[in-house]
């Protein structure tokens, strides 16, 4: 296992982002808290925050390419299973803010008091456990994947057909939650967050360590996806991406190997959430948006999908831009994002990481066949 | 039941298929023998390949029987249970998993796991490995082993199809215009290819050309509009008014 790691240059990439994924992780929660601001070195608190939460993105990106670069499915809706763990973390953190809310109800959030609600609704209970939190952060939304998944993959809905409802099952969950009465705090979504775990979550301590906790995640999920992809799962999932009716007919089912991938990925989309959702402090109805997993879907295509390390840096990549456009030219990130999705699609159709590969290959090609050629004459002579 | 029916690999009796009101299939009876191999002409739009599409599970039937094995109805079964009854197919348009490589094609088909959690903890035996090189090498593919199916050729990639039908290793192999596109030479090498896996196995085929046929050297069923308008060998058949008419009348 271990030295077919080594050998195929896909399964290198992979191994070596893990390894700086887990040195990222030490280091620079270490030069945050370690180092004196005007050290050189020192790595800002803004820029702790900024790429925990790009690490977060990271991961939802790289959950998308399992589903849509190794099974084909185009899913238009991952935001909402990103979204479904945040609420999960969302409401443990509201729960711990206890009495020192706005009207200081030690059990009801500040928005049920606000709406006249005398007791906690069913499915808040529970929330005060963050290890209860966490698993519905992953249970959650795996079983909405479960339920969707088992419909729509029985049912044969591919292509368009399937991108397009899974854009509806965001926008449905979007107009849901707006609703007070749903008890998610409607549009205002939760937020005023104190503490995780008894830590305060403005401490700088506390982000350094929900940064060091994403960029673990994220390795791990990737160690994950790999130990899927390099399997003989694996090439099953890119069969059904190439002629699924064809493999039917070779005896797999393929409605069975669709709703794997999909569950798992929603779960690593649903851990994604409740990574980031302490880290900004916020949740509301807007990550429900469809212009939201579209992205996502930008993300992946740029940094080259079916590669697994693509989606990540695309991730990191475009979010990067985005910041910086936002505050240098707000009005032109749009056109930009727009802009980059479209030079991706012409002229690199398989995203950054899909293209060095492959042009990589054709150099190896040509030099092995110029050796070939100069093995050949040296053996006419 | 009839013992033509239990003793028989395949037993079509009085199948009907109408897609919109148009009967591709009209009153179909067929009994293929175990150990059999059999030619199936017609001219475009006989119903071929529907035929195919039924035993497959890919059409359901409006009326008529269709057994395997004497026992086992297939039309109440799906594409994936047929497929692992032991019934392979090979397409018309030839369809291989193009981004894997020849090798992980031959993989994917060989028999033995076929479970989600199964194939996620597989980890492939020597076995495996010695059965691959040995379809390799009755494919003439053994040199492009960890090419991708992609960059083969056309009649490669038929060759690859027809490897992995026999690393499925079913016992009733269905092939549809397997020679189509094909060079002469290609040609000669696909019928000795397919009377290889006939020795072993039943086989249905379905072919245009008509001199692929007389390689064969089958017993030849002439198919017209959805039923059996003669049967026996190619010189029987091919003396037959109905089949030169209906040839003809094309
Ligand atoms: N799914 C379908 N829907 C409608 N008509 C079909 C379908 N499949 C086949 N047909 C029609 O049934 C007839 C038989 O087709 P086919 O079995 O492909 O013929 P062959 O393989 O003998 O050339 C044709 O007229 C074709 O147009
Ligand atoms: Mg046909």
């Amino acid at each position: 296992m271990i030295s077919r790691f080594l050998f195929t240059g896909a399964d290198r990439k992979v191994f070596w982002t893990i390894i700086v994924l887990l040195a990222v992780a030490v280091l620079v929660p270490a030069l945050n808290l370690l180092l004196p601001t005007d050290h050189p070195f020192h790595v800002p608190n803004q820029i702790v925050s900024l790429v925990g939460k790009y690490l977060t993105y990271a991961m939802l990106a790289l959950a998308l390419d399992l589903v849509w670069g190794y099974c084909g499915i185009l899913s238009l809706g991952h935001g909402a299973f990103f979204a479904l763990g945040g609420y999960a973390m969302g409401m443990y953190l509201m729960r711990q803010i206890g009495t020192r809310g706005v009207y200081g109800n030690p059990v009801l959030p500040d928005f049920m008091v606000f709406l006249d609600w005398d007791r906690l609704p069913w499915f808040w209970y529970g929330f005060d456990q963050f290890w209860f939190a966490s698993l519905m952060a992953i249970a959650v939304p795996g079983l909405l994947a479960f339920a969707f998944g088992w419909l729509a993959f029985r049912s044969r809905v591919t292509g368009v057909y399937l991108s397009i409802i899974t854009q509806a099952l965001t926008y449905a969950l979007l107009l849901a939650f707006f609703r007070n009465e749903m008890g998610f705090g409607g549009n205002n979504g939760l937020t005023d967050f104190k503490d995780i775990l008894g830590f305060s979550v403005q401490a700088d301590g506390t982000r350094a360590a929900l940064f060091a906790a994403s960029a673990i995640a994220l390795a791990l999920f990737l160690a994950l996806c790999l130990f899927i992809t390099d399997s003989k799962l694996g090439k099953v999932m890119v069969a059904v991406r190439d002629a699924e009716s064809r493999l039917r007919f070779v005896g797999y089912r393929v409605e069975h190997v669709k709703l794997f991938a999909f569950v798992v990925s929603a779960m690593m989309a649903g851990v994604a959430g409740a990574l980031y959702v302490p880290q900004v402090g916020i949740i509301n109805p807007g990550e429900f948006a469809p212009a939201n997993s579209i992205e996502v879907v930008i993300w992946a295509a740029v940094g080259g999908r079916g590669t697994l390390v693509g989606p990540i840096l695309g991730a990191i990549a475009v979010n990067g831009g985005k910041s910086y456009f936002t505050a240098a030219f707000p009005e032109f990130w749009l056109f930009a994002l727009g802009g980059l999705f479209v030079a991706v699609t012409l002229f690199l159709p398989k995203g950054i990481v899909g293209s060095i590969s492959s042009f990589r290959g054709r150099m190896n090609t040509q030099s092995a066949l110029r050796s070939q050629k100069i093995a050949d004459m040296e053996a006419a002579e | 039941m009839t013992s033509e029916m239990t003793h028989s690999l395949l037993y079509l009796d009085a199948v009907n298929v109408a897609f919109d009101g148009f009967r591709a299939i009209n009153n179909l009876s067929l009994t293929i023998e175990r150990g059999e191999m059999r030619a199936i002409i017609g001219p475009n739009g006989a119903g071929k390949t529907t035929m195919m599409d039924i035993i497959t599970g890919k059409t359901r039937p409006d009326s008529g029987q269709v057994y395997f094995e004497g026992a086992i109805d297939l039309s109440r079964q799906d594409e994936v249970e047929i497929a692992r009854l032991g019934i392979g197919r090979k397409f018309q348009k030839p369809t291989v998993f193009e981004s894997h490589t020849v090798n992980d094609n031959l993989e994917l088909a060989l028999t033995g796991t076929r479970g989600v959690f199964a194939t996620l903890f597989h980890r492939p035996g020597a076995g495996s490995d010695t059965r691959i090189n040995d379809i390799l090498d009755t494919i003439r593919l053994t040199a492009r082993r960890d090419e991708l199916a992609a960059d083969l050729s056309h009649g490669q990639k038929q060759w690859l199809e027809i490897g992995m039908l026999l690393a499925q290793d079913p016992k009733l192999l269905l092939v549809d215009e397997p020679v189509a596109g094909m060079t002469d030479a290609e040609t000669r090498e696909t019928a000795r290819l397919l009377r290889e896996i006939a020795s072993e196995r039943s086989v249905i085929v379905v072919e245009h050309d008509m001199g692929f046929v007389r390689e064969l050297d089958v017993k030849v069923t002439v198919l017209a509009e959805g039923s059996v308008l003669a049967e026996g060998s190619l010189d029987h058949v091919s003396a037959d008014e109905n089949v030169i008419e209906s040839y003809l009348g094309r």
